[in-house]
Parts: structure tokens; sequence; C-alpha cells
């Protein structure tokens, strides 16, 4: 029975994340970065990274998560989650279909349960292809519910962050999603529970100053922009232009506020091998 | 009594003699001893703290301070604190947990300030810290938003068990123009954006974001100053009575749940 159903999980995942990975017909594949071209086929197997220069692409939730779990352990949870329109914003929800439609999600983050080489746990994965990522008061209560799931259940969390900062049209509620996941996240790290925050390309405002900024271990993906006031607001306020590099995954390496720089080719292994440390941690 | 606009309200908030932390902290509490630092990298003078008696009581006592001349704005970065103020405040927050003091807060910021040093220095870490830590505080926390508060900046001291707003003073993602500029390129259109940004204190009060609406003078707390400090103070008291009453764990639970609330019935289960 367990095999059956396991193998219609791996199947769906399977499907949802070719949705997600970059489909076209030609064989090439231009690289945004370096311009430069290569086969599109070495570029899906490099998991979206390219092969020239290693710019590494966005990739889509359902995409990301077949790249970590275990084939057939995922299971979604909150699936029909979905953004309201809270203070009745002129043409939000008009926004909210096209996202939608866009991207075949519901919301700008999945959480599923699963296992990394046969470990539980529970992992979110933010997309920036929906409204940039942005945090809703949807996409605070479908984290903060991973949150409380993987708590209850005494299982390790992983975050994968991408997102532009508040969603605008959900002003101050959207705003009061950050004191909600970090509360819970408090709660969470009582329990003596592993929370990992994978930050990937850009994770700014809202997000890095909440639950992107709180892992006991924080991992970045090359070059991905991470920092609170986005770099055109900063140079706009000081009136100069910005050092290279600045802000990206190796700058806040060097300046203290991520543990480690992780190729995505290793991020698997190295998210493994972090939940193999922690496995006997975690109070009652 | 004439209402104000949205954008009158921001106008009011914003005015350079409306009250500000230091005549809050000068006024309503006795024995104010200031503390500077945080201990890591430096004092930040935009965040103004310290200990204090209220009505006798020894309180912790944190506001963002804003100048009234630019000689005091330019020592207070015109009240946008860095990485710096906001572990001073958490490091004061921390003592009063020590030493069982109630914190109050005072919040009139524009926002954290969005510099490349503050990013150096960890501006998102630093803000998202003190949500992580005033969630768990198990002392009474009341936050006040006296004039602007904007963006993470301001929520970084407001995560409280009660938060109280004066009439005009708004509370919003960020400043109308900047939700301008980033909604629709455009900074001009600050008076359309405040319409509909629903940051005046009635529309959180609506939304359960705040608990109470403090009472100003007719036009503005800037008009009379002495009136708008001793609405504060009573509402205040009050509130701190009530907290005072409740043991540590069942404020922290309160609290907690408080904040889960939010927005937490506002998505739609089947699209």
């Amino acid at each position: 029975m367990n095999g059956v159903f396991a193998k219609r999980r791996a199947r769906l995942l399977a499907m949802k994340a070719l949705r997600d990975s970059y489909t076209a017909g030609e064989r090439t594949f231009t690289c945004p970065a370096c311009g430069q071209e290569s086969d599109r086929k070495q570029v899906a197997q490099e998991l979206y990274v390219c092969p020239r220069c290693g710019h590494h692409l966005a990739l889509g939730a359902y995409y990301r998560l077949s790249t970590i779990l275990d084939p057939g352990s995922f299971r979604e949870l909150n699936e029909k989650f979905s953004a309201a329109d809270p203070l009745e914003f002129p043409g939000y929800r008009e926004k909210l279909d096209a996202a939608r439609r866009k991207t075949g999600l519901q919301e700008a983050v999945v959480t599923a349960v699963g296992t990394v080489d046969g470990r539980r746990c529970v992992v979110g994965v933010m997309d920036s292809r929906f409204l940039m990522g942005s945090m809703s008061a949807a996409v605070g209560e479908k984290i903060t519910l991973a949150i409380e799931y993987a708590a209850k259940n005494k299982l390790p969390l992983i975050l994968f962050t991408a997102s532009g900062g508040a969603r605008m049209q959900e002003g101050i509620l959207s705003l009061m999603q950050m004191a909600k996941t970090s509360a819970a996240l408090a709660r969470f790290s009582e329990k003596g529970l592993l929370y990992i925050a994978v930050l990937t390309n850009p994770t700014t405002g809202g997000v890095t100053a909440s639950f992107a900024s709180l892992g006991d271990v924080v991992l970045a993906e090359p070059g991905a922009l991470i920092g609170f006031a986005g770099p055109r607001v900063i140079q706009q306020t000081i009136g100069e232009t910005l050092p290279e590099g600045f802000q990206r995954s190796e700058y806040q390496d060097r300046h203290g506020f991520v543990d480690a720089v992780v190729p995505r080719g290793r991020l698997r292994e190295t998210l493994s091998r972090l939940l193999r440390l922690h496995e006997r941690g975690g109070r009652s | 009594m004439m209402e104000l606009t949205p954008a009158q309200r921001v106008a009011a908030a914003r005015h350079p003699q409306r009250p500000n932390a230091a005549d809050y902290i000068g006024t309503l509490f006795t024995d104010f001893f200031e503390q500077h630092g945080d201990r890591l990298s430096g004092e930040d003078g935009a965040v103004l703290g310290g200990i204090a008696l209220y009505h006798g009581r020894p309180v912790t006592v944190i506001g963002t301070r804003k100048g009234r001349t630019a000689e005091e704005n330019l020592r207070c970065n015109f009240g946008m604190p860095g990485p710096a103020g906001y572990r001073k405040a958490l490091r004061l927050m921390r003592q009063a947990e020590k030493f069982r003091r109630p914190v109050i807060t005072f919040i009139d910021t524009a926002g954290a300030y969005p510099g490349l040093e503050a990013e150096a220095q960890g501006q998102g870490e630093a803000i998202a810290r003190n949500l992580f830590e005033m969630s768990r505080l198990t002392v009474p926390v009341v936050a006040l938003v006296t004039g602007e508060g904007n963006s993470g900046g301001a929520l970084a001291l407001a995560v409280a068990d009660r938060v109280l707003m004066l009439e005009n003073a708004v509370y919003a993602i960020l400043s109308p123009e900047g939700f301008a500029s980033i909604l629709w390129k455009d900074a001009q259109r600050r008076e359309e954006a405040c319409g509909i940004m629903k940051l005046t204190a009635p529309d959180l009060l609506g939304l359960g974001v705040i608990d109470e609406i403090i009472r100003e003078p007719e036009g503005g707390a800037h008009l009379a100053p002495r009136v708008a400090l001793g609405e504060v103070d009573r509402c205040l008291s009050r509130h701190l009575a009530e907290l005072l009453r409740q043991s540590g764990a069942a404020l922290a639970e309160a609290r907690y749940q408080k904040f889960r609330r939010m927005g937490a019935d506002i998505q739609r289960e089947d699209p």
C-alpha cells in the first residue's frame, strides 16, 4: 500500500517539478548573467546553474523540492492556502489571478513534509516567480503552520527563502507576518529543534528581517542578493555607487551573517549532513 | 470635531513640534538614567533608552529619537536606527527581563536606516532578533506609536502586549512615498498612497493591529503638547496596571496568541 502511495507522490512531484523547470523547444540556453550559450540538457543536469559562469538561475518551488527530497517522500502541507484581499486593494485580485495562472501556484511558498536521505523534515520553499515571493498573510500563515507542524512532530525545519519583501497590497498585515513567523520560530527553538535557513536570490526586506535571519544554521546559494533595504533605496539614500558584490551571499558570509555559501549542486548533501549531525537533538 | 484626512494625519505625525520620545520620557517619567551602547559595535543615537520610574515603579523605557534641530537630527540620524540601535534596545529589554521591569517603547520613525553600514552590520538580522526575543519576554511590554511607525524598523520595538496609538499617528509597512515609488514607480503619488494604505489609527484598530487609540487635541498633538502628554499618561498607566496583574507566563502566552492571530483568518482555503 505504502509503496503505491509513494510512487504516486513521486509522480506528482515530478510532474509539478517539470512544470517549474524551464521548458522550451530550443536546444541551447543563453545565460542571463554571462550571455553565453550552453546545451539546455546540461543546464538542467546542473540544476539550472550556468555551466559557463556558475550563475544560479531562479528555481520553481516544486522543482526545488524535487532536488532536495527523497523520491516518493513528498507530502504537501496546506496546499490550498491562497491570498485573499484583506484591504480590498484596487487591482490586487487580478494580480493574484495572473500570478496563479502564470506559475500554477496558489501562493509564493510551498510547504511540505518529506525525507532527505531517509530523515524526516519539514521543508518550505518560496518561489520568486509569484509576485516576487512577497509576503502576504497567506505566506506568513503557511510558514507559521509549517513551523508549528515541525514543532508538534519534533521534526527539523528547512526554509528556502526568495522574496522581494512585503506584499504591498496587504500593507500592515504583511508587516505583522514578520512578528508572527519570528514568534513561532522562538517557540520552535525552545523545543531544541533544528532550523536551517537557505537564502536564495533574492532575499530582502521583511523576510530578511524575520525568518531568513533566524536559522540555527544559515546557508546561502552563491551570488544571491541578501539584505534588508534594497540596493536602489540605499543608493538613493547615500548618493554614491555601491561597491561591487555588495549584499551578495559572499559579502554576507564575510560580514558574519551566513554560515556557509553552498553551490546548488552540493546543497542536498550539505542539508543531509546537517540533519545527521543534529539527529540526537531536541527536547520533548 | 474635524477629522483629518489620512494625508493630513501623515503631516501631523511628522510635525517637528509633535512631542518626541525625549518629551515623553522627560515629562511622564522621573529619575531617567540613559543607557548607551549595544556592547557589540557601538552607540546609536536614534534609539534612546534606559531605566526610569513610571509613577514610582522602575521600568525600562526605549524610544526612537527624532530631533528638532538640524544638529539634533544629525546626532540621532533623523530617528532612523541602525542595527546597533535595535541591539541596544534588545540589550535593555533583556535587562528588563532580568530585573522584572516592564518595558515601555515609544515609536516614531521613518523606518530602519537604509545605509551601507547598516546593511554591513546586519540590519535585517538585528530586527529579526528583536521580534524573536520580544515575543517571549515574561514582563509586561507596552508599545506606543506616537508619530510615524514605518516598516520593520518600527515593528522591531512593537511586539507588545498592548500597542497603543495616538489618534494622528500612522503605522505602516513603509512610508507613503516609498509605497508609491514601489507600487507605481512614482513617489509623487503619496497622497493617493495615504488614502489606500490603511495606515491611520482607526484603520489599524479595525484590523486588530492596535489595541487602543489615544485622543489628541484638535488639529494634532503639536498644538497642545501638554494635553496630549496627559492623555498618553492616562492610557499607558491604565494598561500597565492591567498587565501587572498577570503572571509572566500568561503575558508571554497572550502576546504570542495576539500576533499568531494576525492575518490567520484571511486566506482563501479553496480558490
